[in-house]
């Protein structure tokens, strides 16, 4: 049987969604379903002094509107920060209370202050209306550079600090600085980013007063942490008793990955009402509340030699992490920012230094990347300004600086396991024709149009683990990954997983995994994923690791299966087991030839007996049935690698800039699925690029979110990207069985430098993200006055 | 309260419904159809794309009372016989989704597309969805499925 | 979205006599039903137009092209006399929106709305439109008065838009990325004695810039425009553009929109 792994099979997953008949949240609806619309805060900072709900309370089809007090009184608890980090000086991170429901303050546009259930959804609407709030408008804290000098927005955290944290040696970074030939700095800010999955988050809470069980559909990257968290830190039922069901989820990009207030009130207002309640956020509201991304004010230092030798980098950055410290808010800037930001480097010393401020704006938490496209965007951008500094091409100050022995200890944190960065920057030149760069740069030239081309190599730590290191970083979870393969009596499978699938497409991955384990056909095999109540306990998909560990966990099940069946084989063949082969499904006795299939096995571990005599095919002591569980904790993260060629074209007279050739050479080890793959290298692509060209969150200086819909909030289409070119080389992970190492954000954790460094070559200052036409336009203008000047 | 009476995908329908339901809403909430979605509240996003008459319509920005006699297809309306339309048959080989929320809304564009241009280039496959917003697939298997589709139909 | 009654009429008599000051007339409702649903406006009578026969449809005649206010973009864009008599007027309509937006948006919709940034008003003024209501006709240059602000009087219907043919004419628009609306759109008509430079997005009302029009008409050609200077004072300033950008722009798409003629 040839294997599947590596074969570009056509998801088995998408027949549903192609014909309407997939599932989403929004979809579920109960007998006696109720409405739930939540009033949120105009105010950006201010103290509530009063909630009136006499009038929203007596409108029509209002069933109840509670409140912050309510909430409190029922002694749910608040929301929760899954990271704790040390400050350098060693002291706690400081977190404020993050009640569901504000009682006392609110603290961002579109907080949450109370919430009203009505028999219709119109009816909740027009009764919110009538939900009177008494505000003390306070002065917001708005920009992330000036967090530290405001007004403290919460009374015990002075300076609006966080953590102030530290990773690296300061006085080996001095040392090396004192040392070099050359100090290349740069200033940067990594521009605030609204998630926006297509599918607005979404909630559907159903307690059944009888066996006081609560069902709740969300849309999760990660139902199992909805549990748990809403279970044991909000305190709204017991784990048995809660039942999270996240099916058909419409992207989330990091946005999904834990519980926010909306599920927790409406699973409380569920119990208290005895009701289902139903909550869908329209967009406006997505924009408002779902957790932002990126938001770092940075300064960077690379101490070079003249040859272009790295000694040394240092970094020192603002992180916004909004009104409260969401779940992954605090490893986002730290863990998986810090230790990327030397790149793809020999770098004898370094440090990254990070201060999270609290700010009056939505809570900022890990989006596609989390952390690592901002440490990448920092070295790269750095990189190619050395480059230009020193007179060298960009490629080859790459490749003087990286590694060629693997494993790689990189300077802060990780030992990177295997890579080949040479050949990866070298067959990016080629797919993308660096040779004919200068050619193409003619012919813009010839149209009026200023070619620009810049580089990117980056590698990223995903398949985040081991958990016993990250829970001594300070995590609050483990991150292992859980499988359990369940084979069917007659002999087809289901596979449960502990990740969730919400377009990653592992109906279809995994299944070809355990169909070239297992032996059975790829139509045989069924995943599961997203039920709290049908497979282990499991933590998720984000951070690129559900193949990496999650089907890792599959492996060893489906292995775990294997050999159970060798000794079910080997009783009924009437051999020893260690004369049992097993391959493409079957059990093979080499000298006779004598098999059985892997659906005959398990066919009798369900039937263990035999009419007409006492006789079972177990052998002594093995229990029936056939189903296996594995729990996978790997012993290191795992590291894609890549570089990335971008070439944008300038209008200097309107200063519209075009990502006009795109050139994508990625290390994911090995590739289970390439049509899946290269879509995922896409939708990156088009992610970092929309940062560097389109998207920018916007607050203005009262706080109040200037880009809360797409009239102003530019989501990328399709008119904005040519066709991508796509390369791959193969370093397979040592780290997991499969050599594989995540492929989900690559595209925007290298885009962005590579796009910026090419809009920075084409017009020759330095511009911020995005690369707006006005600010393109106005580098065009200084350009024309320098060379006029020279002229 | 309006009565509104409609050819959804190929079959008669007449309900009562308050006068300010927009089409979304009415297939979704009234007739189940849950295969359009809703993405956004200012006609961008696309999601909710159905053909009205045979032409492709945001149904988030039509009154349900206003297209009062027409004839609608939704994504549902597209399997016949059990078989998906070369379109969707396109969309799965070329990968042409991801998460699969925005993609009926896609789908339905798509066709109509097709409609008006037999073989349209890479250039107006991308500017027609220019009201479709996809944040998964990059755009490119979706060009990809188009014209896959295109060669098909 | 709050509920209201919906009423579809088949005259302009039966139209008219629902209008109140608490009713909205529903074309496409491309700009009427997000606003509902977005609680920016609310109505107590919707009164649908779309079914009264008169109001669609295109007539061409040798100086003039007349379109029906409830007119879709798509049948502009579409029309052979239109794009016959007044192709950059098609060309307009063809770059509106998205396709559905066309497939549904009306010519009248967009007039009476009078969005800073909408395409159609710097139609009307660059091609002295007259704007026909039920009961009198306005010149394009009397009918946008400011910022969603048009002339029309409460209850009063725009039933067709006439266009006078020019001699040559291109509109050429900057689109914001992120609505696709013009952040500065200028659509330039060279008729037998005057030019007209209409600009939209840049103020906060569609406006003729007359200082571009004059040295249009004594030289109609691009690099006439070269020592124009055009002020910024006036100018939208967002976080899409400054108004300096778009004072830029401006000279930049009317520019391109002569080269283009």
């Amino acid at each position: 049987m040839a294997s599947l792994v590596g074969s570009r099979v056509e998801r088995k997953e998408d027949k549903k969604l192609l014909t309407g008949r997939g599932k989403y949240t929004a979809d579920v609806t109960f007998a006696h379903q109720t409405y739930a619309y939540f009033v949120r805060s105009p105010h950006a900072r201010a103290q509530i002094k009063n909630v009136d709900t006499s009038k929203a309370e007596k409108s029509s089809g209002v069933v109840a509107v509670l409140t912050g007090k309510d909430i409190a009184n029922d002694k749910i608890g608040g929301l929760i920060a899954g990271w704790r980090i040390k400050s350098e000086d060693g002291s706690d991170m400081k977190v404020p209370a993050h009640p569901p429901l504000a009682s006392e303050s609110v603290n961002y546009v579109g907080d949450h202050v109370a919430v009203v259930i009505a028999e219709s959804l119109d009816e909740a609407r027009n009764a919110a209306d009538l939900v009177k709030v008494d505000y003390k408008v306070l002065k917001a804290v708005v920009k992330t550079d000036q967090a530290m000098d405001s007004e403290n927005i919460y009374k015990d955290i002075p300076k609006n600090l966080c953590f102030d944290w530290l990773l690296g040696d300061r006085e080996k970074v001095k040392e090396a600085f004192d040392k070099a030939d050359k100090i290349i700095k740069i200033d940067l800010i990594n521009n605030r980013l609204i998630p926006n999955a297509m599918e607005p988050r979404a909630a559907n809470a159903d307690y059944n007063p009888s066996t006081e069980e609560i069902t709740l559909y969300t849309t999760s990257q990660n139902p199992h942490l909805a549990r748990i968290i809403i279970s044991a830190f909000n305190g709204v039922a017991p784990e048995n008793k809660l039942r999270v069901i996240a099916p058909d989820v419409g992207g989330g990009f990091g946005s999904k990955i834990y519980p926010y207030a909306e599920e927790v009130v409406c699973s409380w207002a569920s119990k208290k009402i005895e009701r289902p309640v139903k909550w869908v956020a329209d967009r406006t509201e997505s924009f408002l509340s779902d957790c932002h991304g990126r938001d770092h004010v940075t300064h960077a230092e690379l101490a070079v030699k003249n040859d272009g030798t790295f000694l040394g980098f240092k970094n020192e950055t603002i992180a916004n992490i909004g009104a409260y410290a969401s779940v992954f808010a605090t490893v986002t800037p730290t863990y998986l920012f810090g230790p990327c930001a030397t790149g793809v480097y020999k770098m004898p010393a370094a440090y990254s230094n990070v201060k999270a401020v609290f700010t009056n704006t939505a809570p900022v938490d890990a989006y596609r990347g989390a952390g690592r496209p901002e440490a990448t965007y920092t070295i790269e951008t750095l990189v190619e300004k050395a480059a230009r500094e020193l007179g060298m091409d960009p490629a080859e100050i790459r490749m003087k600086n990286f590694p060629t022995e693997f494993p790689f200890q990189q300077t802060l944190v990780h030992s990177v396991d295997s890579g080949d960065y040479n050949a990866g920057l070298k067959k990016a030149m080629e797919v993308g024709d660096y040779k004919g760069f200068e050619k193409r740069k003619n012919e813009s030239a010839s149209r009026g149009k200023l070619r620009g081309i810049g580089f990117c190599s980056y590698f990223e730590a995903c398949g985040i683990a081991p958990s016993a290191v990250v829970m001594s970083l300070g995590c609050g979870i483990g991150l292992w990954e859980s499988a359990e393969v369940r084979f069917n009596p007659t002999g087809n499978v289901t596979v449960f997983t502990g990740s969730h699938s919400h377009g990653q497409g592992h109906d279809t991955t995994f299944a070809q995994i355990a169909a070239d384990r297992l032996g059975v056909p790829l139509e045989n095999i069924e995943i599961s994923h997203g039920d709290t109540d049908k497979g282990p306990f499991g933590y998720g998909t984000y951070g690129s690791r559900s193949l990496t560990v999650g089907g890792t966990a599959i492996v060893k099940a489906c292995d775990k299966i294997v050999a159970k069946g060798k000794k079910v084989a080997a009783k009924m063949l009437e051999v020893n087991e260690s004369e049992v082969d097993f391959k493409d499904g079957e059990f093979i006795v080499a000298k006779s030839n004598k098999k059985k299939t892997i659906g005959e096995v398990a066919f009798a571990c369900y039937l263990p007996g035999t009419y007409g005599e006492v006789k079972s095919p177990l052998p002594e002591g093995e229990e029936p049935g056939l189903k296996e569980t594995s729990f996978f904790d790997p012993g290191n993260f795992s590291f894609p690698a890549g570089s990335h060629i971008c070439e944008v074209e300038v209008d200097p007279e309107t200063g519209n800039t075009e990502v006009v050739k795109y050139t994508a050479v990625d290390d994911f080890g090995t590739i289970i699925n390439p049509l899946i793959v290269e879509g995922q290298v896409h939708g990156g692509l088009a992610q970092g690029i929309g940062q560097a060209l389109y998207e920018n969150c916007h607050y203005d200086d009262t706080g109040q979110l200037v880009t809360a819909s797409y009239m102003d909030y530019t989501m990328p289409r399709a008119d904005n990207f040519p066709e991508f070119n796509l390369g791959f080389t193969c370093t397979p992970a040592t780290s997991n069985p499969l050599g594989t190492k995540g492929c989900g954000e690559a595209g925007a954790i290298a885009a962005p430098p590579a796009v910026m460094n090419a809009v920075m070559n084409a017009v020759g200052t330095e511009v911020s993200m995005p690369a707006t036409a006005e600010k393109v336009w106005n580098a065009c203008q200084k350009m024309n006055k320098s060379n006029s000047k020279a002229a | 309260m309006k009565k509104v009476s409609l050819e959804v995908n190929g079959k008669k329908v007449s309900k009562e419904v308050p006068d300010h339901t927009v089409l979304s809403v009415f297939l979704r909430e009234v007739l189940n159809l849950t295969g359009t979605h809703v993405g956004c509240d200012t006609s961008q996003c696309g999601a909710c794309v159905v053909h009205v008459d045979g032409k492709s319509i945001k149904s988030c920005t039509a009154l349900a009372a206003d297209i009062e006699g027409s004839k609608v297809t939704t994504i549902e309306g597209l399997v016949s016989n059990g078989k998906m339309h070369p379109m969707q048959e396109a969309f799965k080989k070329q990968h042409g989704l991801q998460c699969g929320f925005c993609t009926p809304g896609m789908v339905m564009s798509a066709i109509d597309l097709l409609n008006h241009k037999k073989n349209p280039s890479d250039k107006e496959i991308r500017d027609w969805l220019e009201g479709n917003i996809c944040r998964c697939t990059g755009y490119q298997n979706i060009v990809a499925a188009v014209k896959e589709a295109a060669s098909k139909m | 979205m709050k509920t209201f009654n919906y009423h579809s009429t088949k005259d302009v008599k039966e139209a008219t006599k629902l209008a109140s000051s608490s009713s909205a007339f529903l074309a496409g409702g491309m700009t009427t039903l997000p606003s509902m649903k977005l609680g920016l406006a609310s109505y107590k009578d919707i009164i649908d137009i779309k079914r009264i026969k008169k109001l669609s449809g295109i007539k061409a005649s040798g100086k003039s092209v007349t379109i029906g206010s409830t007119t879709k973009h798509v049948e502009v864009a579409n029309s052979k006399e239109v794009k016959k008599a007044i192709p950059s007027l098609a060309a307009l309509a063809e770059g509106i929106g998205d396709p559905q937006v066309r497939n549904r948006g009306t010519i009248g919709g967009s007039i009476a709305n009078n969005d800073p940034s909408a395409d159609y008003p710097s139609a009307c003024i660059a091609l002295n439109a007259t704007i026909h209501t039920n009961n009198r006709k306005i010149s394009a240059d009397k009918f946008f008065t400011g910022m969603f602000e048009t002339s029309l009087k409460k209850g009063e219907l725009i039933e067709a838009i006439e266009f006078q043919i020019p001699e040559k004419s291109c509109y050429q628009k900057y689109p914001n990325p992120a609505s696709r609306y013009a952040i500065v759109g200028v659509y330039v008509a060279k008729h037998k004695s005057d030019v007209n430079v209409a600009v939209t997005g840049a103020k906060s009302c569609v406006y003729n810039e007359k200082s571009i029009a004059s040295a249009l008409l004594k030289n109609f050609s691009s690099s006439s425009l070269d020592n124009v200077k055009i002020s910024s004072s006036g100018m939208n300033s967002d976080i899409h553009a400054s108004a300096d950008y778009r004072a830029n722009m401006v000279k930049i798409f009317a520019k391109k929109a002569v080269d283009a003629c």
